[in-house]
């Protein structure tokens, strides 16, 4: 009885927290700016169907991408698992699935043993590939410090998560065998078995002290990860799925046209140079149309709900031309100091009651300098590498905007060429008549 | 052949509607070496019996360099501009000479009024050749020649037209290779984004260099491209690798025009 309290108020705790962070993440989403992503909801599902659930951009780098998909199906399967241990958990029952699922429970945990030996194997592989082999994308600057250690910290606990479930099982089939009380005969333990040679020495009280100990592990860091991961880049569990499903559908090539401007130059075009600008409709006090994205919540709700999906895996840097000829800009730390930024702002309007305070930091400048903004070739390579649609390339190409629109920085040669294409219709200074002349000497050639 | 170019102007004044309007692109009207690939594409077009005029003075810039660096003003005052000569004369259909224009006039004017069939170059000389419009003899000059072809990025990412530059390619019976980084993963050329413009960042590396060394990987002796830029950065590339006697960069229009006996 005891046990099953201790286990609500965990339970409760770690929910309670959870939505909490979530609500806060929501709201900081929720900064950004309008845009429609709602039209053919039949495409959106059937790419995140592919591309989400499907994994089709991950298994591009076979290695990583396999693994990965060993460690997604063990994440959705295992909670099966999980669902019997929260069940077990309230009412104090033990392997509550086991009378109703007969044969078809041995399958299950067996397939949830081979699941949990494959998370593990590519968990290791994948702590040895970011800390040991020269793989140029988990040493780049911006991997450092909190997220180096936000990898290994979840790498380390999906380890002893499995580890403690392998426990449980190989303690329990102990217990199985030996006919002690509570512990019935339910389970296949395919792998768990090379364990059992660990415990097979404990008393019967040992033995139920392994099973038991691990169990509360096993839920106690299942229920603490949950609370971690809204916190850690770890979050594209959930994020992917809503990331995807709200995915830029037209080419990659295609870059908006701002509505903002459409209106002002459809007002230069309409041929009253001396129209007045249409009134601000009712609020008086309404704030000019700032261009493109200066700080964080200049960015769309999209591009921020990209930012708390990013789990840094950095295939979108590894593709960077700029990037891979040692220039300053990675799409990474585009995507990393995003969220960085909408936190703070975030923070900061907890600690003040909700309000949007200005603490004289913005996101280009304080976050992201002009040398990384002017170094993307709009290639789209970061783009077509993420494996969840993210575009850092957006947000590069806003906050161009930003740079250009609201505070005409540009390097020299971006000022000439606009100069050039404003006086003469191209980017260089040549004349418009001199247009026909490659078909005058076409005519005379040959 | 003595060729001449009807201005859509001329054109419209003779009565007459082209099949496909030529958008020559900035590069292809003004830098030397690009207009050799204009030049080349009209010989196909002419060859090929398309009835085809060009704007002239009437083209203008489409406005790609300014909205990638950041200027949507001068991009969509641009876009006005071209968007109320191209609907003023009818144009349906328009072939490109380069991606970027290809890019920007098939996704970005739709919006702001201009809607048209476009195609890339590359595309409309692939159908060409397809429906026997245009005759590639035997491809002598190019037979088992080493050709790999670089993916512009606003072609292949930018729009997924990965297919048709390459077969366009194989009339020419050549040895086609691709590079390690090819189509999806294509690298770029360096000069996207309004970088043609500007110098690059500081860094350890020039891109087009890096992009010089998948060509050598090939062993190609012809570089393929289909963007004027491309070409350029290619060229320089080629050159800083002091490969430039024995590596060619030519657009596919060009090697086209040469097999087509052309040129």
């Amino acid at each position: 009885m005891i046990g099953q309290l201790v286990f609500l108020a965990m339970l409760g705790t770690a929910v309670f927290f959870f939505a909490r962070r979530i609500r806060q993440i929501n709201r900081n989403i929720k900064l950004g700016q309008d845009v429609d992503r709602s039209d053919r909801p039949g495409d959106r599902w059937a790419t995140m169907a592919r591309v989400a659930m499907g994994q089709s951009k991950m298994v591009v780098r076979p290695v990583a991408g396999l693994m990965h998909i060993v460690i997604y199906a063990g994440f959705i399967l295992i909670n099966i698992e999980v669902l019997e241990i929260l069940i077990d958990g309230l009412f104090g029952t033990h392997r509550v699935f086991a009378p109703y699922l007969g044969g078809l429970y041995d399958i299950l945990i067996g397939s949830f043993e081979w699941l949990a030996l494959g998370v593990l194997v590519a968990c290791v592989v994948f702590l040895v590939r970011r800390n040991i082999l020269p793989i140029a994308r988990f040493r780049s600057p911006e991997m450092t410090g909190w997220p180096k250690n936000d990898a290994n910290i979840i790498l380390v606990v999906e380890v002893l998560l499995m580890f403690a479930f392998l426990s449980m099982n190989a303690a329990d089939g102990i217990a199985q065998a030996r006919g002690l009380d509570h512990y019935i005969a339910a389970g296949s333990f395919p792998v768990s078995q090379w364990l059992v040679p660990l415990y097979a020495g404990l008393s019967d009280a040992g033995v139920i002290a392994i099973e038991r100990g691990a169990w509360w592990f096993h839920i106690a860091g299942i229920l603490a990860f949950l609370v971690y991961v809204p916190y850690s880049k770890h979050f594209h569990i959930f994020m992917a799925f809503p990331n995807t499903w709200y995915s830029d559908l037209t080419p990659a090539g295609r870059l908006d046209n701002m509505a903002a401007v459409k209106k002002e130059v459809d007002l230069m075009m309409s041929g009253d140079p001396f129209a007045a600008p249409a009134e601000p409709a009712g609020d008086v006090a309404a704030e000019p149309p700032k261009f493109g994205a200066k700080d964080a919540d200049d960015l769309t709700w999209k591009q921020l709900m990209e930012a708390y999906s990013c789990t840094e895996c950095g295939r979108c840097t590894s593709v960077c031309p700029a990037n891979a000829t040692g220039k300053l800009l990675s799409p990474r730390k585009v995507m990393m100091d995003t969220r960085d930024r909408i936190e703070e702002i975030g923070r900061a309007m907890d600690a003040a009651g909700g309000q949007r305070t200005q603490d004289g930091k913005t996101l280009l400048g304080d976050y992201i300098t002009e040398e990384e903004l002017w170094a993307c070739t709009s290639c789209q390579a970061c783009v077509e590498a993420c494996p969840i649609n993210i575009s850092p390339m957006g947000i590069i190409l806003d906050m161009r905007r930003s740079l250009i629109m609201e505070d005409s920085k540009a390097p020299e040669a971006i000022t000439s060429m606009f100069n050039n294409v404003e006086n003469n219709g191209a980017p260089w200074a040549f004349p418009a008549t001199d247009r026909g002349k490659w078909v005058d000497e076409l005519s005379t050639e040959s | 052949m003595a060729l001449t170019v009807p201005t859509l102007a001329e054109m419209t004044a003779r009565g007459e509607a082209p099949e496909v309007l030529f958008w020559v692109g900035c590069a292809g009207s003004f830098d030397d070496r690009a207009k050799r690939i204009t030049k080349a594409i009209a010989r196909i077009l002419t060859a090929a019996e398309v009835p085809f005029a060009v704007l002239g003075a009437e083209e203008s810039c489409t406005g790609d360099p300014a909205k990638r660096a950041g200027n949507e003003f001068l991009f969509q005052m641009q876009a006005a501009q071209n968007i109320a000569v191209l609907n003023g004369y009818g144009v349906q259909r328009i072939v490109t000479g380069c991606p970027h224009c290809f890019n920007t006039l098939k996704n970005e004017y739709p919006e702001l009024g201009g809607e048209y069939e476009v195609m890339h170059h590359t595309q409309f000389i692939q159908q060409l050749i397809r429906d026997g419009r245009l005759k590639v003899a035997d491809g002598q000059p190019f037979k088992g020649k080493r050709i790999t072809f670089h993916d512009p990025c606003y072609l292949g990412r930018g729009n997924g037209e990965y297919e048709a530059p390459r077969a366009a390619l194989q009339a020419l019976d050549a040895d086609l290779v691709e590079m390690r980084r090819c189509k999806k993963n294509g690298l770029c050329c360096g000069a996207g984004g309004a970088q043609m413009f500007k110098d690059a960042e500081k860094g350890n590396r020039e891109v087009n260099h890096e992009r010089t060394d998948d060509v050598l990987e090939t062993g190609a002796k012809v570089v393929a491209t289909g963007c004027p830029f491309c070409n350029t950065m290619m060229t320089d590339g080629i050159k800083n690798a002091e490969k430039e006697g024995e590596i060619e960069v030519k657009d596919i229009a060009e090697l086209i025009a040469e097999a087509a006996d052309l040129l």
